[in-house]
């Protein structure tokens, strides 16, 4: 744990007694059980808000408290490690850092004090295809006088049919696979000609596919510059990168620490299954590579607050490890459990299919080994 | 100026004045060949070295947070670090290599006595004195307690006879310090911890010839050793605490960047793979070696970020983390991993042994890859290491 001032000590220590109390994994699980067909609870999103948690990263002077990305990592890793559904990494952290990285006045006038109190959320549109591939942004958008046409879909898209703004990757110019050409546009969720279809995701958490049938724009509506927007495309995702990194890090420590309390319980052989040494060993390395991607995590959260050259190298590094931990320890944690952890009353299988999903989503270890390698010159 | 900043502009004159340049711009270690380990039998390839030691060891600054009155600098934590990043700023390297700083005089300023500290600690500050460890015995590895080298007190001195082994350099050191049975009836309580001169008459050290080729160890035999009573630190059958703190010195320092330090010519990982396997569009051709060679050095970086992460955690409020304990393992892992990858991206150059074939940097790469195969195994097994965090950090229980 990095050393943290007195207010994200605060921050942290309200993180964990609320979702201890109010939003435990029972209360993930009876929202999956429910008719809940967003994919997260709006009374607790409301209680989220109330806590100043929506406006963590949004300055003052925009209705939010002025923090910065280590002090959202904190609560992002509480609600991790209780798999609370909400909108708090699309809206909060990515919908509002594009706000931050690119909006002008009168966008950031417009959508931050809504985001700030919660009313509004959004989302990011990015993938088009089965995998993470931010460059081959097929989508088009056409120009036509004052306005663009957006024709063409998105696939996996966070937290996209309750999104009130879109925040859109479009092709304006230039082939796909191409970082040129590509346009960020700020598109409201219910604008004609945009079709949304939910997704039901084995981790019961929200998604939605999105289909855009001749979409009418202005120009206003262009976040950042024409045909220069993956720069800012790239910045957007290396923070949603970090942010997802934290709650996964959550995930993973609360994953193994309920592992390890089983292991400290159960009986065979007339011993603790704990004392041998073939568990102790596997145990061991997990928490090694628990605190071996903390530091990442950390060291990537912090290089987006100090706005560091080293951002893409480090979310790329955290995003990597995060996948690769929960990976590990979401399937230690069915094993080591035995049968039990195969059934659906126990909430193994809540952190395998959630970890499953945030492996991939902005992008997989795979594709950040790729990065980094490339960012690093080889 | 805080108190701090004049140090740091302090310590930056006097580097600046008195670091030969053949010893800076380095990765903080010396070149290969002219590190410096002090002691009765040192030689001096490069004459600077010794000038650069002197002028070191006179501020104290080998030890620098050692107290004054045993020859150390003198200087706080804080001014130490900054110390440390102004040598890291000129990239001076470290003036003297030694056992003795590492791990001898950490656990003499907590256990030795007076006469004790004043006799050993200055003369390991000026590098006149080299150190070996004499912990593992042929029957004693990774049970470490279960020692049986005897010492026996006869009045006025005690007489030590047995064997040690994986004395590191015991051949090169001129005392050691070493882990005795003074109490045959007990396990930890009957092991004492015990310094003596290599030259007293009964001892013996025999080099022993590793897998690749080097020989950084020894085989010690011990016949009739006579040693002083003083020579004893701490208590009689003490010996087992003092024995596990100095442990923990040798690990932290091991797995602060005692392991490989980046050989093949100067060219890292990525650079090697590139110039053996070849290119396309600037990236190492082979994908999975590049995917290889990607994930290693995000385990490096992972493990360079946790090393600085608990380094500050263990200055603020709650103390040192307990991760600690598990850097040694993952540096281990971490070394050998590089030292394969190394000999795989070279292909067959990386296969020789010897000879016109094969570049120095080519051997070296087979080398160090056969030597860091005991990098999981000295200073304590990797699968020690994950007993220790699953017993004292994770709470895990013995088998019953």
């Amino acid at each position: 744990m990095a050393v943290l001032s007195e207010e994200q000590v605060m921050l942290q220590e309200a993180a964990k007694n609320w979702t201890r109390e109010v939003a435990p994994v029972t209360a993930f699980r009876a929202l999956r059980d429910s008719a809940n067909r967003e994919g997260f609870d709006r009374a607790l999103w409301r209680q989220m808000c109330e806590m100043g948690w929506a406006g963590i990263l949004i300055p003052e002077s925009y209705g939010g408290s002025g923090l910065d990305y280590l002090s959202i990592g904190l609560v992002l890793e509480e609600t991790g490690r209780t798999l609370t559904a909400s909108p708090l990494l699309s809206t909060a952290l990515v919908a509002t850092a594009a706000l931050l990285l690119a909006g002008n006045d009168r966008q950031k006038t417009e959508w931050l004090p809504k985001f700030a109190t919660g009313e509004a959320l959004g989302a990011l549109a990015v993938d088009e295809g089965a995998h993470h591939a931010p460059q081959r942004v097929e989508l088009t958008a056409r120009q036509k006088g004052a306005a663009f046409v957006l024709n063409g879909s998105k696939s996996f898209v966070v937290d996209g049919a309750t999104a009130d703004l879109l925040i859109v990757a479009a092709r304006s110019s230039a082939a796909p696979g191409d970082e040129n050409g590509i346009t960020l546009f700020l598109v409201p969720g219910t604008h004609p000609g945009l079709v949304r279809s939910p997704l039901h995701m084995a981790d019961s958490r929200a998604a939605a596919r999105l289909q855009f049938r001749d979409v009418e724009v202005m120009s206003d509506a262009v976040l950042g510059t024409v045909d220069k927007g993956f720069g800012v495309l790239d910045a957007i995702l290396d923070r949603a990168r970090a942010g997802l990194a934290a709650e996964m890090l959550g995930h993973a420590a609360q994953s193994f620490e309920v592992t390890l309390d089983y292991l400290k319980t159960r009986n065979q052989f007339g011993q603790l299954i704990g004392s041998f040494q073939a568990l102790q060993h596997r145990a061991a390395r997990m928490y090694t590579e628990l605190e071996l991607t903390r530091s990442c995590i950390e060291a990537a959260l912090s290089a987006c607050d100090r706005g560091s050259a080293e951002v893409p190298a480090l979310c790329s590094l955290a995003k990597a490890r995060a996948g690769d931990l929960v990976h590990l320890v979401s399937n230690e944690m069915v094993q080591m459990h035995g049968g039990i952890g195969m059934t659906d009353a126990h909430d193994a299988g809540l952190y395998l299919k959630r970890a499953r999903v945030s492996e991939a989503t902005y992008g997989s270890p795979a594709f950040h080994r790729d990065r980094y390698a490339r960012l690093m010159g080889y | 100026m805080s108190d701090l900043e004049s140090f740091r502009s302090e310590a930056r004159s006097w580097l600046e004045a008195n670091c030969p340049p053949s010893l800076r711009g380095t990765s903080g270690r010396p070149a290969q060949g002219e590190e410096v380990w002090g002691g009765r039998r040192q030689t001096y390839r490069n004459p600077e070295a010794k000038l650069w030691l002197e002028r070191m060891a006179a501020k104290g600054w080998t030890a620098p947070t050692w107290p004054k009155a045993y020859g150390g600098g003198g200087l706080s934590r804080d001014e130490a670090k900054v110390l440390d990043s102004e040598m890291r700023r000129i990239g001076a390297a470290a003036p003297l290599l030694s056992f003795g700083l590492w791990m001898l005089g950490p656990v003499l300023l907590e256990y030795g006595n007076e006469q004790q500290k004043r006799e050993h600690l200055p003369k390991i500050v000026r590098g006149e004195i080299r150190w070996c460890q004499g912990y593992s015995e042929p029957g004693a590895g990774s049970d470490l307690a279960g020692l049986r080298t005897r010492c026996e007190d006869r009045g006025d001195h005690y007489l030590i006879n047995g064997q040690k082994i994986w004395t590191s350099y015991a051949d090169q050191a001129d005392w050691i310090f070493c882990l005795v049975r003074t109490d045959t009836s007990k396990k930890h309580e009957g092991i004492s911890f015990i310094l003596f001169d290599m030259a007293t008459p009964g001892v013996e050290a025999r080099p022993i010839r590793l897998i690749s080729g080097s020989s950084p160890f020894c085989e010690t035999f011990f016949t009739d050793v006579k040693v002083p009573k003083e020579n004893l630190v701490g208590r009689l059958n003490g010996g087992w605490e003092i024995a596990k703190r100095l442990l923990q010195y040798e690990r932290q320092n091991i797995s602060a960047g005692g392991f490989g330090s980046g050989f093949g010519g100067g060219l890292e990982l990525e650079d090697i793979a590139k110039k053996y396997v070849g290119e396309v569009d600037g990236r190492i051709a082979d994908g999975d070696l590049r995917a290889r060679v990607a994930e290693h050095r995000m385990q490096a970086r992972a493990f360079a970020l946790t090393v600085r992460r608990l380094a500050d955690e263990a200055k603020s409020a709650n103390g040192p983390s307990p991760a600690v304990s598990i850097l040694k393992y993952a540096a281990a892992r971490l070394n050998q991993e590089r030292c394969e990858l190394l000999v795989e991206a070279m292909g067959y150059q990386g296969l020789g042994w010897d000879g016109d074939g094969f570049s120095a940097a080519e051997v070296q790469a087979m080398r160090d890859m056969l030597r860091s195969k005991g990098n999981s195994i000295e200073g304590g097994t990797s699968e020690i290491n994950l007993n220790v965090v699953a017993k004292r950090v994770l709470g895990l229980m013995d088998h019953q």
